[in-house]
C-alpha cells in the first residue's frame, strides 16, 4: 500500500509539473521566437528553412532599428502616453473606488452602471465619433490625444479594480484611525493609501501595459511621423512590397523590455497580504 | 475621566428603526454594559457616542460638553474594536503611539506612555512586532494599549473579546474589569454574552429591539427582571417560563395547565389573570409534591448537577447542587418557595409585584 502511494504521488507530480512546463513552453515560445528571428542574419532567415536554435546570431537588426529608423522616437512617444495614462488613471480611480468604496450617496448604483456600461460598447463603434471630437478639440495628430482617450477607456475597468483594493481594508482601521485623531483625509493617507499601495501597483501596471500595446486608436489619430507610438511604429517595418522581419522582431524584442522591467519593479507590491494581521482572521 | 449623557437619542436607518428613545445616564468611572441580542442596536448605540454613526435625533453628552457634531477625534474617547483595528503595516509600539503621534505629543512622553501601558500588559517584549506577528490573545491586548495610552475621557468596547477563545476569554475579562479598577475611567462596553455583562458591569443596560428593557447592577437585574424579556436573557442556564391563571382562594396561587398549583409571593394579581411565572433553576429543587415531570437528561458539572426535566412538552432545568442518585427516565416532582417565583402579565409581559 505504501510503495503503491508513493508511486501515485511520483506520477502525480510528474503530471503536474508536465502540465505546468507544456503551459509555460505555450506561452513563451512566441516570445522565444521573436527573439530568434530578430537575431538572424537576413540572408539566413528564408534560406536556412525552419531551425528552432539560430545557427548564426548577429544584432544587425538591433543596430538598425536603433540607429537607422525613428524607432527610438516611437519609443520615447509610447513611455510619455504610457506613463501619463497610467498616473491620471491611477490618480482618478483611486479617488473614485474609494468613494464608491465608503461611501453612501445618491445615485451610487447608477455611477456603477454607468461605468460599466463603458465597459460593453465595441471600439470600433465609437470611433467616428471619437474621431470627430478629437478633431474639434484639436486632440488628432498629438499624444495628449492618445492620453485622453486611453485614460477615459480604463478609468472605468481601474475604478472596479480600485474599489475592490479598497474593499478589502476593513473599515474599523479608517474608523480606529478617526477616533485616534485622523480626519478622513488623513486618515486615507496614512492608514488606507499604505494598504493599498500593492493595489495601485498593479493598476499602474494594467493600466501601463494597456497604454503601451494598444494599436486601434494610436493608428487613427496619428498621422505624423514624430508623433507615432511604436505600435504604430511598428508597422513601418511593414513595406508594400516585403516585410523587414529581421527588424520588426527587434523592435518588437525592445518594446518588450520596459513592460519586463515595469513588472519585475512592480513585483514586491503585486504580492497580497500586506493587511494581514490587521484584524482577526 | 467624564459622566456620558444621553437625552432621547434616536436612530433611523432608512425606514428601519434601529434606536428610539434611549435616555442613559453614565456616571463618572462607571463602568457599563450595553447587552442584548444581535441585532439589538447596541452596537449602533455605542458607534453613536463615539461619533462613527450620526444619530438620527437627540443629544449625547460627554461631560458638560454636548458632542453631537463633534468630530471622533475631537471626543477625547478611546475604542477597542471587536476586530482589534490594529493598522498592519506598524508595530505594535506604533500602533499605540500612533494617537499620540497625531496629537503632536513630545516623542519622550509618548515612549514613556506606551512604556507604562505596555508593562501594564505585559506587552514589554513584544514592542516591535507587526500585528500579523501575534497571537489573537496579544493583539486583543495591544488594542487595549492604544486606548489606553490615550488616557481619554471615555473608554468604549464593541465586544472586544468575542473572537477569543473560552479560556482567554475569561482571563481577558478578569484583565479588563481590573484595569478599570486601576485606572477608574468611565467605559462603555458592548457584548451579547450576558456572562459577560454580569461579571464585568457596574451597571447592565438590557437592550431589545432598539429599546432599552431596564438598567440596574447585575444582581437587581437577576434578581428582580422588569420583564419577559430581561428575565430570559440575563442568567445561564436561562430562567423556566411557564404559563397559568392566578387563582385567590386561600391565599395567591397560579393553577398550571396539569392542575397543579404554585404559590406566589407576588403582590397585585387579579383572580383569573393570565400569567407567565419565571422560575431560575437554582430554585427549583425535587421534592414530595409539586409540578410531575420525568427526567430527561442528568448534565453533572461537578460543583452542581444540572437535570433537565420534561414536564408535559415543555423542558424545565433545574440544579441541583447535591449529588442525588437520579437517573434519565425517573419520575420526580418539583418545588419552588413563593418568593422566588416571578410572575409576569402574560398580555404585557410586565412584571407583577
Amino acid at each position: 500500500m505504501v510503495g503503491q502511494s508513493k508511486i501515485r504521488r511520483v506520477l502525480n507530480a510528474i503530471g503536474l509539473y508536465g502540465a505546468i512546463f507544456a503551459y509555460v513552453a505555450f506561452a513563451l515560445f512566441p516570445i522565444y521566437w521573436t527573439v530568434k528571428i530578430s537575431v538572424t542574419p537576413e540572408n539566413l532567415l528564408y534560406s536556412e528553412g525552419i531551425k528552432l536554435w539560430p545557427t548564426h546570431m548577429t544584432l544587425k537588426n538591433y543596430e538598425t532599428v536603433l540607429r537607422a529608423s525613428d524607432f527610438p522616437r516611437y519609443f520615447l512617444n509610447s513611455m510619455i502616453v504610457s506613463i501619463a495614462t497610467a498616473l491620471i488613471v491611477t490618480a482618478v480611480a483611486s479617488l473614485a473606488g474609494y468613494a464608491l468604496s465608503r461611501f453612501r450617496f445618491q445615485g451610487k448604483a447608477w455611477v456603477s452602471l454607468v461605468l460599466l456600461l463603458t465597459q460593453t460598447f465595441p471600439l470600433v463603434m465609437v470611433i467616428p465619433p471619437i474621431f470627430r471630437i478629437m478633431g474639434q478639440l484639436g486632440l488628432t495628430d498629438n499624444l495628449y490625444g492618445l492620453i485622453v482617450i486611453y485614460s477615459a477607456f480604463n478609468i472605468a475597468f481601474a475604478t472596479f479594480l480600485m474599489q475592490s483594493f479598497f474593499d478589502g481594508v476593513p473599515k474599523d482601521l479608517e474608523e480606529a484611525a478617526m477616533i485616534d485623531g485622523c480626519t478622513r483625509i488623513v486618515a486615507l493617507r496614512r492608514i488606507v493609501l499604505p494598504l493599498t499601495l500593492p493595489g495601485m501597483g498593479a493598476t499602474v501596471a494594467f493600466v501601463f501595459t494597456a497604454a503601451w500595446s494598444e494599436l486601434l486608436f494610436a493608428l487613427m489619430l496619428i498621422n505624423s511621423e514624430d508623433q507615432k507610438t511604436f505600435s504604430v511604429g511598428l508597422l513601418t517595418f511593414i513595406g508594400k512590397f516585403a516585410v523587414d522581419w529581421g527588424q520588426m522582431m527587434a523592435a518588437s524584442v525592445m518594446a518588450l523590455i520596459p513592460v519586463c522591467i515595469f513588472f519585475a519593479f512592480l513585483q514586491r507590491y503585486l504580492v497580497t497580504g500586506l493587511t494581514a494581521g490587521a484584524v482577526k482572521g | 475621566m467624564a459622566s456620558v449623557t444621553l437625552s432621547n437619542v434616536s436612530k433611523v436607518f432608512g425606514a428601519v428603526k434601529v434606536l428610539s428613545g434611549i435616555d442613559l445616564a453614565i456616571k463618572d468611572g462607571e463602568f457599563i454594559v450595553l447587552v442584548g441580542p444581535s441585532g439589538c442596536g447596541k452596537s449602533t448605540l455605542l458607534r453613536i457616542i463615539a461619533g462613527l454613526e450620526e444619530e438620527s435625533g437627540g443629544d449625547i453628552r460627554i461631560g458638560e460638553r454636548r458632542v453631537n457634531n463633534v468630530a471622533p477625534r475631537d471626543r477625547d474617547i478611546a475604542m477597542v474594536f471587536q476586530s482589534y483595528a490594529l493598522y498592519p503595516h506598524m508595530d505594535v509600539a506604533r500602533n499605540m503611539g500612533f494617537g499620540l503621534m497625531l496629537r503632536k505629543e513630545a516623542p519622550e512622553k509618548i515612549a514613556s506612555r506606551i512604556g507604562e501601558a505596555s508593562a501594564k500588559l505585559g506587552l514589554g517584549a513584544l514592542l516591535a512586532r507587526l500585528p500579523k506577528q501575534l497571537s489573537g490573545g496579544q493583539r486583543q491586548r495591544v488594542a487595549m494599549g492604544r486606548a489606553i495610552v490615550r488616557d481619554p475621557k471615555v473608554f468604549l468596547f464593541d465586544e472586544p473579546l468575542s473572537y477569543l477563545d473560552a479560556k482567554l476569554r475569561a482571563q481577558m475579562r478578569t484583565e479588563i474589569k481590573a484595569l478599570h479598577q486601576s485606572l477608574n475611567t468611565t467605559a462603555i462596553y458592548v457584548t451579547h454574552d450576558q456572562i459577560e455583562a454580569m461579571t464585568m458591569a457596574n451597571r447592565i443596560v438590557v437592550m431589545n429591539e432598539g429599546i432599552v428593557q431596564q438598567v440596574g447592577p447585575p444582581l437587581d437585574l437577576y434578581d428582580r427582571p422588569t420583564n419577559l424579556f430581561v428575565a430570559g436573557f440575563i442568567g445561564s442556564p436561562t430562567m423556566n417560563f411557564m404559563s397559568g391563571v392566578v387563582t385567590l382562594k386561600d391565599g395567591s396561587r397560579v393553577r398550571l395547565g396539569d392542575g397543579s398549583l404554585i404559590a406566589i409571593a407576588a403582590q397585585g394579581v387579579k383572580e383569573g389573570q393570565a400569567v407567565t411565572l419565571g422560575m431560575r433553576p437554582e430554585h427549583l429543587a425535587m421534592s414530595e409534591n409539586g409540578i410531575a415531570g420525568v427526567i430527561l437528561v442528568v448534565e453533572p458539572l461537578g460543583m452542581c448537577t444540572q437535570v433537565a426535566v420534561k414536564v408535559r412538552d415543555e423542558l424545565i432545568t433545574l440544579m441541583v447542587m447535591d449529588r442525588a442518585p437520579i437517573a434519565p427516565g425517573d419520575q420526580v416532582k418539583l418545588s419552588i418557595a413563593a418568593r422566588d417565583v416571578h410572575v409576569f402579565d402574560r398580555a404585557s409581559g410586565q412584571r407583577i409585584g
